[in-house]
C-alpha cells in the first residue's frame, strides 16, 4: 500500500542520476529505421514495440515502465511554470548577499546594505532590472546565493531555488510518448517527441555557434529560441507566446495540456477509470419482474462472467457449467491454481470438467440471482446506481420494473443503461447489503419513498379501490392469485377495498388525505363524500381511495408507512404486488382515452368564452387607465411595469377560473381519472386541451420580443392588448391560430433553452459541492469530520438522525406514542 | 444513548397533550429511544457526498429565471439556481441584497412603519431635482430643485447645501436652486463633480434603494432593496433582534459567524422551498457548517473549501491542476493520501464507509 506521495523539485544531479542515457541527437531513426543511439527514441528509454525486450531492464513491452534520459542544456533557461515564483524570489532576496529582505522587499538590504534595484517581470519569462535584461545565468547566480535558512522561512522546502532555472532537462521515457505506425507503414510521432526534437536541434545549434564564437546577437537569439521551445514544452497555452504547432497547423499537446482539464490525465484517467465486466444496452419495461430484478439478455449473460472458486459443495455444479461451455448457462475460462488461464471451448469442455478440483477458479456465465450493479447517467445521486438480481432473458434489451424508473430518472424512449458485475465476494456482499433496490426505497434527500407506483399502477388501484367497485369471488381470486397472494375468500361479492386489503400487511394503521382530496373547507374525515380520506385499520382499507398520495413515487404515504413499520422486505413485496394489482385490474376493466374525453358542454364553453371576453375587457380598461396615467402604481415599479403586472395577473386568472369550469363540467372519464388520481397530467392540461390555453410567457413576462414596438407585423406598433402579447384564447382542441401558435412556440422554446442552460450550471455546482464535501465522514463518536480530522458537526445533522431512515426528516413521536398506548 | 434535546421536548409535549401516565410515558421514552437508535446515521457514512447529491440533484430541476417579485411586497429578488449558486459561492455582494426589517411594538403599525421607511430609504439630490445645468465657462453646476419633492422629503435647499459642504464643495443655496462652483476648466472634471453631487445621499441610509411595507403574520414588516444592516439596527423603532439581511458577508460582519451560518441554511432552504423542492435541512446544515467552520465564510469552490484541501492530488484534480502541482513541488508538500480522490487515483480503498477500517484481523486457518 502506498502511504504517501512527496512532491519535490528535481536537482540537475538527480535528473542525471535518474537518466539512463544522455540525449544529444535530434534524429529519431537511422536510414534502416532503427532508433538512433543517443536520439530521442533511444532503445534504452524503454520498449513500445511488442516482441522486443528493453535494453535497460530486459522486460517486455507493457511490463517495462520506461526509463528517463536527459538533455544537457548549453545555456540555462527559466522554468516557465515557476517564472512567477522566480520573480518573487528576486524581489524579496538581496541581489548581492542573497539574504531575505523582509516581506515588503526593502529598498536597502538590512544585511549588507546593498541598494536594491527595481526588477520587472514581463510574462512569460523575461526579467528586467532597470531596463536591462537579466539572463537566466545571472538569475541562477542570484538564486544560488540564497541561504537555506532563509528559504525555510518562506516555506520553500522542495529543494534549491536555482533548480528553477534549468540546466538539465529530463527526457521522458518512450512509454509515455509512444509512436504509432500508420497503415502506410509511416511512423507518426507523439507531440512530446516533436517538441523534444526541436529542443535538441536548437540546443545543438546554440552549442555549435558558441564554439565557433558567433556574434553575441546570434547567440542571444538562439538562446531566446531555446527558452521558447523549453517553455512551450511545459505549457503550450502560455499567454503572449505563439503556440508551437504541428505541421498540419494543429497546436501541439505538451505536458500541461496532458494533465489539465476534463480530458486531461487527472480527471479523465486518474479520477475516472474504465472497467471490465460491464455491459450497456437499451432498456425496456417489464412490470412482472420484481423491483430488485433486472432482465439481462443471454448474449450479455454469456459475455459477463463471475469468478467462482471451486469448493467441495459447488464442484458438481461448476463441472456442469464447464461442460456447457459457451451454451448458457456455461463458463468461459478456468484459472488453474498456478494462475494460468484457459479458455473453455466445446472441444475441450469435457477435458477441463474432469481436470478441475478444489482451488481452481471457474469464470462462469451470469446466472439468475447474481448480484449486479445497474446504473443510468447522469448519476446524480446514489440511487442512480443500485444492485439488482439478474434474470436472464432471451431478448436484446435490459428490462426493469417501472417502479424503479424514478430513482434512475429513466424512460423507455431509447434510454440506455449500464450493468457491472462485481468480481469479489467482498464486492458482492457490499452490493447486496448496501446497494440493493429495496434499501433505497427511502431517499436520503427528503426522507420519503422515491420508489413507487406510476401511471397505470395508480389509475388501476384508484379504480379498484373506488366505492362502487365490486368483484365476484372468482374475479377477486384470479386477480390476487396472479400477483402471488393466495387468499381465503368466503364472500360471493367483494368490494375493491376488500381486495386491496389482502396485500396490506396485518397490523398496519394509518390515516391520511388522498391526492383526490378537494380541499373542502371542513374535512369530514371518514365521512368524506368524495371518499378521499384514507383510513387503514389493522391492515384493512376502511375508507378512501388509493392514489398517487398513497403509492406514488416521491409521495407514497402507504409505502412510507410500510417501509417504516414492517421493514424494507415487506415494502419491497408490497410495491411489487400493488403495481401488478393495478395493471391487472386495468386489464380486466379496460382503460382508454380519446378526444371525446375532452369534450365539454356547450354551456361550459360559453361560460369560458364569456370569461375570456370579460378579462380582455378588463385589460382594455387597464390600458386606457394607463394611457390616462391613472394606473395604480405598484411600489418599486414604473407605470409600464405596473401595467404589465396588472395585465398578467388578470390574464393568469383566466386559466384558474376556466379550470374550475372545466373541472365541474367534465364527466368522470378516463382523462379526468388520471388527473385526479395523480397518475398522469393535471387539471391544467385538461383545461388547455378543452378550455383555453392561456397566457404564454417568456422570461416571466408577456411576450414582448419580435419587431420594434410590436411582437408581429400584424399588430399595430405599441399595441398592448392581450392578443398582441401572447394570450391564447383557443384550446388545443379547437386549435390555435397562427399568432397563437407562434407565441406558444416561443414559450416552448424558452423552456428548452432554459433546460439546457440549467444542466450546465447545476452540473458545475454539483462538482464543486462534491469536491468540498466528499471527504466528510461520520466517525464512531458521531461527529462529522473532514480529512484533517477537524470537527464539522458534533452530532451529525444536529440530532444524529439519518434522513433516509426518518419520516420526512423527523422522528414521528406522536405515531410512536399512539402505537405504545394503543 | 441520550436523546437529543429537540426530541426530548417533543416527547414531553406529546405526552402532556395525550395525558399519559408516568408509566406510559416511560414506555414511550423507551420506544422512542429504540426508534431513535435505529434512525441514526451509521459510522463511516459518506455524509458529505449524500448532502452534495441531495442538494444538486433537485437543482437540475430549478428554473434559471432570475427575478421574481417576492410576494405582495414587490421587491425583486434573485431566485432559483442563480440564487443557490450565489449562496454557496458566498459572493461578496449578492445580486439583490435585501433586508427584512421587523419593528418594535410602538412602531408596529402602518404609520410607524412609514415613518421608518422615510428614515431609511435613501434620497439622493437627483431625486429632488427637476433640472441640472452645467456652466462650463464659470465652472458652475446649477441644480434646480423641485419644491414639491423637497417639501415631501421635509428638506430645504439649505439642508442640502449643508450636506454638500461636508463633502468639501463650495455651494451657494437659494430657495429653489443650488449652485456648486468648481475650480477647474476641464469638462470631464465638471462632469465628475456633477455625478458626485447628484448621487449624494441627503436622507436615509446609504445603499437602501427601496423600502416597502407589508403585513406578514399580523405584523408590519419592511422589505428593502439594498442592505446596510448595522445602520438600520441603530434606528429607533427597529427591532434589532429579528431584523435580517440576505447578505451573508454583511451578516457575518455585523452579527457574527453563527448568524451567517444560520443565514446560509435559511436562505438556501427558502430558495429550494420556493421552487417546490423537498430537501432535508440536515444537508443544508452540513454545507453551512463546512462553509463556516474556520470562523470566516468560505465559498464552496476553488477559492474556498475545495481549494483549501490538504491533499495536493485532490486539489489538482479539482481545478488549476498545474498551479497546484508546481506549488506543491516548490514547498515540498507531502500527500498523505488520507481522503477520497487520491486513493481513487492510485487504486486503493477509499477511507470512507466500509473502507474506513485500518485494522484487519485475519484469523489463523482452522485445522481439524
Amino acid at each position: 500500500m502506498i502511504e504517501s506521495i512527496e512532491f519535490r523539485l528535481l536537482s540537475p544531479e538527480m535528473i542525471k542520476k535518474l537518466a539512463v542515457v544522455e540525449i544529444t541527437k535530434p534524429e529519431l531513426y537511422d536510414i534502416d529505421g532503427f532508433p538512433v543511439e543517443g536520439g530521442i527514441m533511444d532503445p534504452r528509454l524503454g520498449v513500445i514495440d511488442p516482441g522486443l525486450r528493453c535494453r535497460t531492464c530486459g522486460a517486455r513491452a507493457g511490463e517495462c515502465p520506461g526509463h528517463f534520459g536527459y538533455i544537457e542544456l548549453v545555456r540555462p533557461v527559466i522554468h516557465v511554470l515557476h517564472a512567477k515564483l522566480i520573480f518573487n524570489l528576486l524581489k524579496t532576496f538581496c541581489s548581492s548577499c542573497g539574504r531575505y529582505l523582509g516581506e515588503d522587499g526593502k529598498k536597502k538590504c538590512p544585511h549588507c546594505g546593498e541598494e536594491q534595484k527595481k526588477i520587472k517581470f514581463e510574462k512569460p519569462f523575461t526579467f528586467r532590472e532597470d531596463g536591462k535584461n537579466l539572463t537566466p545565468v545571472e538569475i541562477r547566480e542570484r538564486l544560488e546565493k540564497i541561504p537555506d535558512e532563509d528559504l525555510e522561512k518562506i516555506g520553500f522546502k522542495g529543494g534549491r531555488p536555482e533548480w528553477l532555472v534549468l540546466t538539465v532537462l529530463p527526457v521522458p521515457p518512450v512509454t509515455m510518448r509512444p509512436s504509432i505506425t500508420l497503415e502506410s507503414g509511416d511512423r507518426s510521432e507523439d507531440d512530446l517527441t516533436h517538441k523534444l526534437a526541436d529542443i535538441i536541434k536548437i540546443n545543438q545549434h546554440l552549442k555549435d555557434n558558441i564554439i565557433i564564437g558567433a556574434p553575441d546577437f546570434i547567440i542571444d537569439d538562439l538562446w531566446e529560441l531555446l527558452q521558447y521551445h523549453v517553455a512551450t514544452y511545459f505549457d503550450n497555452e502560455l499567454a503572449g507566446v505563439p503556440q508551437a504547432r504541428h505541421r498540419s497547423g494543429r497546436p501541439l499537446k505538451t505536458l500541461s495540456q496532458r494533465l489539465k482539464t476534463k480530458e486531461g490525465r487527472f480527471r479523465h484517467n486518474l479520477a475516472g477509470k474504465r472497467v471490465n465486466f460491464s455491459a450497456r444496452t437499451v432498456i425496456s419495461p417489464d412490470p412482472f419482474i420484481s423491483i430488485n430484478e433486472v432482465g439481462v439478455p443471454v448474449v450479455i449473460a454469456k459475455e459477463l462472467t463471475v469468478p467462482e472458486t471451486v469448493r467441495k459443495d459447488n464442484i458438481e455444479e461448476l463441472k456442469k457449467l464447464v461442460r456447457n461451455a459457451d451454451e448458457w448457462p456455461g463458463a468461459n475460462y478456468i484459472i488453474r491454481p498456478d494462475g494460468r488461464r484457459k479458455r473453455i471451448t466445446k472441444e475441450n469442455a469435457e477435458e477441463i470438467a474432469e481436470e478441475i478440483s478444489e482451488g481452481y477458479v471457474v469464470e462462469r456465465h451470469l446466472l439468475n440471482g447474481d448480484v449486479v450493479l445497474f446504473n443510468r447517467q447522469p448519476s446524480l445521486h446514489r440511487m442512480s446506481m443500485m444492485a439488482h438480481r439478474v434474470r436472464v432473458t432471451p431478448w436484446r434489451t435490459f428490462t426493469l420494473n417501472l417502479c424503479t424508473t424514478p430513482p434512475y430518472n429513466a424512460d423507455f424512449d431509447g434510454d440506455e443503461m449500464n450493468l457491472h458485475v462485481p468480481q469479489s465476494i467482498e464486492a458482492r456482499t457490499e452490493a447486496e447489503l448496501l446497494m440493493e433496490v429495496q434499501r433505497h426505497i427511502r431517499s436520503p434527500r427528503f426522507g420519503g419513498p422515491i420508489i413507487g407506483c406510476k401511471q397505470d399502477h395508480i389509475s388501476g388501484n384508484y379504480l379498484l379501490t373506488r366505492k362502487e367497485t365490486r368483484l365476484t369471488r372468482s374475479e377477486a381470486f384470479e386477480l390476487l392469485c396472479s400477483i402471488g397472494v393466495v387468499p381465503e375468500i368466503k364472500k360471493e361479492k367483494l368490494s375493491g377495498k376488500e381486495v386491496f386489503s389482502y396485500i396490506l400487511p396485518e397490523g398496519l394503521n394509518i390515516e391520511f388525505r388522498a391526492k383526490a382530496c378537494r380541499g373542502c373547507r371542513k374535512c369530514k374525515k371518514e365521512n368524506c363524500e368524495y371518499d378521499c380520506y384514507v383510513v387503514i385499520k389493522n391492515g384493512k382499507l376502511k375508507t378512501g381511495v388509493i392514489d398517487a398520495k398513497a403509492i406514488g413515487g416521491e409521495s407514497g404515504r402507504l409505502i412510507d408507512s410500510i417501509e417504516k413499520n414492517f421493514g424494507t422486505e415487506e415494502a419491497h413485496r408490497f410495491i411489487d404486488r400493488v403495481s401488478q394489482l393495478g395493471i391487472l385490474y386495468l386489464q380486466k376493466r379496460g382503460f382508454t382515452i380519446g378526444l371525446d374525453d375532452f369534450e365539454i358542454s356547450e354551456d361550459a364553453r360559453k361560460k369560458i368564452s364569456r370569461h375570456i371576453e370579460s378579462a380582455k375587457q378588463e385589460v382594455k380598461k387597464l390600458i386606457e387607465k394607463y394611457e390616462k396615467g391613472e394606473i395604480e402604481i405598484l411600489p418599486g415599479l414604473t407605470e409600464k411595469q405596473s401595467l404589465e403586472m396588472h395585465i398578467l395577473n388578470t390574464l393568469k386568472r383566466v386559466l384558474d377560473v376556466s379550470g374550475e369550469i372545466v373541472a365541474a363540467d367534465l364527466p368522470e372519464n378516463e382523462a379526468v381519472i388520471m388527473a385526479r388520481s395523480g397518475a398522469r397530467g393535471g387539471i391544467v392540461q385538461l383545461v388547455q386541451i378543452s378550455g383555453c390555453v392561456g397566457q404564454m410567457t417568456v422570461f416571466g413576462e408577456r411576450v414582448h420580443r419580435g419587431y420594434r414596438n410590436r411582437t408581429l407585423s400584424h399588430f399595430r406598433p405599441g399595441e398592448l392588448s392581450a392578443e398582441a402579447h401572447g394570450f391564447v384564447t383557443n384550446s388545443y382542441k379547437t386549435g390555435e391560430n397562427i399568432f397563437e401558435f407562434f407565441f406558444d412556440a416561443m414559450s416552448g422554446r424558452e423552456g428548452l433553452m432554459d433546460k439546457s442552460l440549467r444542466t450546465k450550471h447545476s452540473g458545475y455546482m454539483e462538482r464543486r459541492l462534491m469536491n468540498a464535501l466528499q471527504d466528510l465522514r461520520l466517525e464512531y463518536d458521531m461527529t462529522v469530520r473532514d480529512n484533517r480530522k477537524i470537527i464539522i458537526q458534533f452530532l451529525a445533522g444536529e440530532d444524529g438522525i439519518d434522513p433516509s431512515k426518518s419520516d420526512w426528516g423527523k422522528l414521528d413521536v406522536r405515531m410512536i406514542a399512539k402505537n405504545v398506548v394503543g | 444513548m441520550e436523546l437529543p434535546e429537540s426530541i426530548k421536548k417533543e416527547v414531553e409535549a406529546v405526552c402532556r397533550e395525550m395525558k399519559l401516565t408516568e408509566s406510559q410515558k416511560k414506555k414511550v421514552y423507551e420506544r422512542v429511544k429504540e426508534v431513535y437508535r435505529k434512525s441514526m446515521f451509521e459510522p463511516g457514512e459518506a455524509i458529505g457526498v449524500v448532502a452534495a447529491q441531495s442538494i444538486s440533484e433537485p437543482a437540475t430541476q430549478m428554473t434559471m429565471r432570475t427575478y421574481h417579485a417576492a410576494g405582495a411586497a414587490q421587491i425583486q429578488v434573485t431566485l432559483g439556481l442563480p440564487r443557490l449558486m450565489e449562496i454557496f459561492d458566498a459572493r461578496r455582494t449578492p445580486s439583490t441584497p435585501t433586508m427584512t426589517i421587523y419593528l418594535k411594538k410602538e412602531y408596529n403599525n402602518p404609520e410607524g412603519a412609514k415613518k421608518i421607511v422615510s428614515l431609511i430609504r435613501e434620497t439622493r439630490i437627483e431625486d429632488l431635482t427637476s433640472e441640472v445645468q452645467v456652466d462650463v465657462l464659470n465652472g458652475k453646476i446649477e441644480i434646480i430643485l423641485d419644491p414639491e419633492k423637497l417639501s415631501e422629503a421635509g428638506l430645504t435647499s439649505k439642508d442640502l447645501a449643508k450636506i454638500l459642504k461636508e463633502g468639501k464643495l463650495s455651494v451657494r443655496a437659494s430657495e429653489k436652486k443650488l449652485s456648486v462652483s468648481v475650480e477647474t476648466d476641464e469638462l470631464s472634471e465638471l462632469q465628475r463633480v456633477k455625478t458626485k453631487v447628484l448621487s449624494t445621499v441627503v436622507r436615509g441610509i446609504k445603499g437602501v434603494k427601496q423600502a416597502v411595507v407589508s403585513k406578514k403574520d399580523g405584523e408590519w414588516v419592511i422589505n428593502t432593496l439594498g442592505s446596510n444592516l448595522s445602520k438600520v439596527m441603530e434606528i429607533e423603532g427597529v427591532d434589532p433582534t429579528r431584523t435580517v439581511s440576505n447578505d451573508i458577508h454583511e451578516v457575518a460582519k455585523v452579527l457574527g459567524i453563527e448568524a451567517a451560518r444560520s443565514l446560509i441554511v435559511q436562505e438556501a432552504s427558502k430558495t429550494l422551498e420556493e421552487q417546490g423542492l423537498d430537501v432535508d435541512i440536515r444537508h443544508l446544515l452540513l454545507v453551512a457548517d463546512t462553509m463556516t467552520v474556520d470562523g470566516v465564510v468560505k465559498p464552496i469552490g476553488r477559492y474556498g473549501v475545495a481549494g483549501a484541501k490538504g491533499s495536493v492530488l485532490a486539489r489538482a484534480n479539482f481545478e488549476e491542476t498545474i498551479k497546484h502541482l508546481t506549488q506543491a513541488a516548490v514547498s515540498g508538500e507531502v500527500d498523505r493520501l488520507e481522503s477520497i480522490v487520491e486513493n481513487v487515483m492510485i487504486n486503493q480503498v477509499v477511507p470512507i464507509g466500509t473502507g474506513m477500517f485500518e485494522l484487519i484481523f485475519k484469523p489463523p486457518r482452522g485445522k481439524k
